[in-house]
């Protein structure tokens, strides 16, 4: 007993040690605080002040492709190849049969007629992209913390950051990321980010002829998505999943996924 | 006063040691503001804002092209933004002279949005592309900033957008709505008080379809005393929109 006593007391050193040292290094950093205020370069939009979101009239979309390609336009995504941040997928159902869902060449360049072999009982096109979910299973993955949300609740990626481990592009469950093949690194919509923050609106919401997206901020009265969402029978993608997003959709059938 | 016990002397020295290299490890490898606002480095968020734009938006080509605009407004291609036929401009309204954006001014440009699909809202207008003037470019019968259609297309149009825009693109497009329902002036008028009457008998379509119907040879004849049994025509087929593969 006698001889225990001290070894305890070491034991604790060790324990304090290990649970104070973290908080240590935190203090360190926060002598760093300047620096996010330099950083900003539009001093008057406050981050926090914001909370975006988009919604998606399914009934409206005539599967132009313009959103898509205005995206890959205004953020320099890979012209060629499967990277896409937005992209416009066609259902089929047939009469009989599971849907069939595609989407060549995410859309931009129309739908060429499919043969389906049996009767087809609706078809309709639902435009993708990342959801930018308040309860992000991409940012839980993360295990650098490359991935983050903002303040104004946009899901963005630190590509200076990010280590390139796909761990997020597995856990999404949208398939909204991809690997850019130039910078190696996660890449996916941010609702175009340095767009909304000077006040515009984003690429894909811009150019879409029918006024199949809109886009706003969630609890502003004056916002587009307030009547969007007073009008129409919103739904999310994958609800069950308890993912959050912040993208509705009206008009989303029981088959879209 | 009571001196350190000389073997922690070396203890001391090697967490000194090893709790600085810690410290400078730190500060050296994880980012100045990460932290700051959560578990990612808080000056990213204004690296992404800075990004380039490419899209000028809606508002801005107005300043320079106000007639354009004004036309357009009034137009049926009021929703349609400019840079959505016309591309990213942002580049254009900065140097107007040196970059041109494209104007897209073959038929594929139009066909995008009017090509006829099923998968598309079926009160979009649409057009087939191999009936509807094949050969000639749109531009010379439809403005873009303005498009029109030449002649009022047909009057029942104005009010029954759906009908007329799903006829539009089935194999009853020649088909004028006046050969199957008589539809008075006083039914343009008034639509409510004076009914259009609409087709009771199977004999409309037997004008056309039945077998010894005198009528152009590329329609198909049925013969219309024992095709579709007991169920007037329009029970199977949907009239405006006409489909065999019921
Ligand atoms: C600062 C004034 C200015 C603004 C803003 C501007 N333009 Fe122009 N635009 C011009 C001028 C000047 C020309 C004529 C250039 C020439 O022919 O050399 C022109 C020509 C054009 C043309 C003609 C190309 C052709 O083939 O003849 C298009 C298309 C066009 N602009 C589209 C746009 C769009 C879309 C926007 C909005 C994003 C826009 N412009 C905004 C000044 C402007
Ligand atoms: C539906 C697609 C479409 C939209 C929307 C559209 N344009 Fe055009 N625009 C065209 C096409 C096609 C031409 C080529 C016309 C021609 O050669 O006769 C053209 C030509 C032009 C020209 C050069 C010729 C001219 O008529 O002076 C300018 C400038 C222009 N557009 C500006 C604009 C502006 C500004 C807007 C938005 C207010 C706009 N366009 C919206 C399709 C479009
Ligand atoms: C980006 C999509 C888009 C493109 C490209 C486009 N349009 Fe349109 N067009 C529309 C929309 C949206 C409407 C309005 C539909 C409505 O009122 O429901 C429309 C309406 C029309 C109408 C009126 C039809 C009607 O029945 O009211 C005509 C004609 C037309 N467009 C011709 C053209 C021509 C010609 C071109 C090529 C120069 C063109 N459009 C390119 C989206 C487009
Ligand atoms: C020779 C002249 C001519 C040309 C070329 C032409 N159109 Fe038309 N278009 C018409 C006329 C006339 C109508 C109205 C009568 C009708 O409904 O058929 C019309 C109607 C339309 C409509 C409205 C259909 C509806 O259901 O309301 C659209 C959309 C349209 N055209 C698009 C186009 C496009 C896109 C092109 C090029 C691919 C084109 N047109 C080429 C003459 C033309
Ligand atoms: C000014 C708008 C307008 C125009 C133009 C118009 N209609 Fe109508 N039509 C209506 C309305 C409104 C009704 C619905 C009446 C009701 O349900 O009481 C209707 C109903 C009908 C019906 C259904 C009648 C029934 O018993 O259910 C037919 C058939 C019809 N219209 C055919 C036509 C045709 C063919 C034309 C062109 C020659 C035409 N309409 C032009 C407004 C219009
Ligand atoms: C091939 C013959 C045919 C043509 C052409 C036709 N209709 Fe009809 N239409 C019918 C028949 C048959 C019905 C009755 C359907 C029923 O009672 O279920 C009908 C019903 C309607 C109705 C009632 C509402 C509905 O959808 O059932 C309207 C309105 C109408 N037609 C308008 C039009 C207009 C406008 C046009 C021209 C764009 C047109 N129709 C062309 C055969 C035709
Ligand atoms: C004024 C003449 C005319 C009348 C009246 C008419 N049709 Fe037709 N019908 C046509 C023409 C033209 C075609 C297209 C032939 C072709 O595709 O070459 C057609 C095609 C069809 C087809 C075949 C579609 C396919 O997939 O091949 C069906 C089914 C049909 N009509 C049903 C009807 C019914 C039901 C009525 C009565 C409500 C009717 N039609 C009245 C002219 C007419
Ligand atoms: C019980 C449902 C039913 C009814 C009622 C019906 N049809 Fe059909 N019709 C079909 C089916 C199924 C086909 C395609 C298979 C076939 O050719 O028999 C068809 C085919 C057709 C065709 C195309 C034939 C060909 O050779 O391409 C025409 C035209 C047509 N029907 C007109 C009519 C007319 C006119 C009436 C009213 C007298 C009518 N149908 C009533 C089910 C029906």
């Amino acid at each position: 007993m006698k001889n225990n006593k001290p070894q305890m007391a070491r034991r604790e050193f060790l324990e304090n040690c290990t649970r104070k040292l973290p908080g240590f290094f935190l203090l360190f950093s926060s002598l760093n605080t300047a620096n996010i205020l330099a950083a900003n370069e539009n001093d008057d939009y406050d981050h926090s002040a914001h909370e975006y979101a988009m919604g998606v009239s399914i009934h409206k979309c005539i599967g132009c492709g313009r959103c898509a390609d205005a995206c890959k336009r205004e953020n320099k995504v890979p012209r060629e190849g499967h990277y896409y941040r937005t992209w416009i997928e066609r259902y089929i159902i047939p009469a009989d049969g599971e849907a069939i869902v595609d989407s060549p060449d995410g859309g931009i360049h129309g739908f060429p007629e499919v043969k389906t072999g049996g009767d087809v009982l609706r078809s309709f096109f639902v435009p993708k992209l990342c959801n930018h979910c308040a309860n992000a299973p991409c940012v839980q993955v993360c295990p650098v913390g490359a991935t983050y949300s903002t303040e104004d609740g946009v899901v963005l990626v630190d590509d200076t950051y990010c280590v390139g481990c796909r761990y997020c592009i597995q856990a999404c469950p949208y398939g909204a990321r991809y690997l850019h093949p130039e910078k190696h690194v996660a890449d996916k919509c941010t609702f175009c980010y340095h767009r909304i923050t000077k006040g515009l609106l984003p690429a894909c919401v811009e150019v879409c002829p029918t006024q199949a997206r809109i886009f706003g901020e969630i609890g502003k009265r004056s916002s587009p998505l307030n009547r969007f969402a007073r009008f129409n029978d919103i739904t999310v993608l994958k609800p069950a999943l308890n993912t959050k997003p912040k993208v509705y959709y009206a008009g989303a059938d029981g088959e879209v996924r | 006063m009571q001196r350190i016990p000389q073997q922690l002397i070396p203890l001391i020295i090697m967490i000194v040691a090893i709790i600085g290299s810690l410290i400078t490890a730190r500060t050296l490898l994880v980012p100045d503001s990460f932290g700051d606002l959560g578990h990612y480095r808080a000056d990213n968020t204004g690296e992404v804002a800075a990004l380039e734009l490419s899209y000028a938006g809606a508002h801005v080509c107005a300043d320079c092209h106000d007639d354009i605009s004004e036309t357009k407004r009034d137009s049926h291609h009021s929703g349609v933004a400019c840079e959505s036929c016309h591309g990213p401009a942002l580049a254009h309204t900065e140097a107007p002279d040196e970059f041109i954006p494209d104007a897209p001014r073959g038929r594929d440009g139009c066909l995008l949005c009017h090509g006829y699909n099923p998968a598309r809202p079926s009160g979009f207008p649409q057009i087939l592309p191999g009936q509807h003037n094949p050969t000639k470019a749109c531009l010379i019968c439809h403005a873009p900033h303005d498009p029109q259609l030449p002649h009022t297309a047909e009057d029942c149009s104005a009010c029954h957008r759906e009908i007329s825009n799903r006829k539009q693109v089935s194999h009853h497009s020649s088909v004028a709505c006046t050969e199957c329902h008589k539809a008075t002036d006083e039914h343009r008028a008034s639509p409510r008080i004076v009914r259009a009457e609409k087709p009771r008998k199977a004999e409309v379509c037997g004008n056309c379809h039945a077998r010894g119907a005198d009528s152009s040879r590329e329609i198909p004849r049925i013969d219309m005393d024992t095709h579709g049994g007991r169920y007037i025509c329009w029970d199977c087929h949907y009239p405006h929109f006409p489909e065999t593969n019921l």
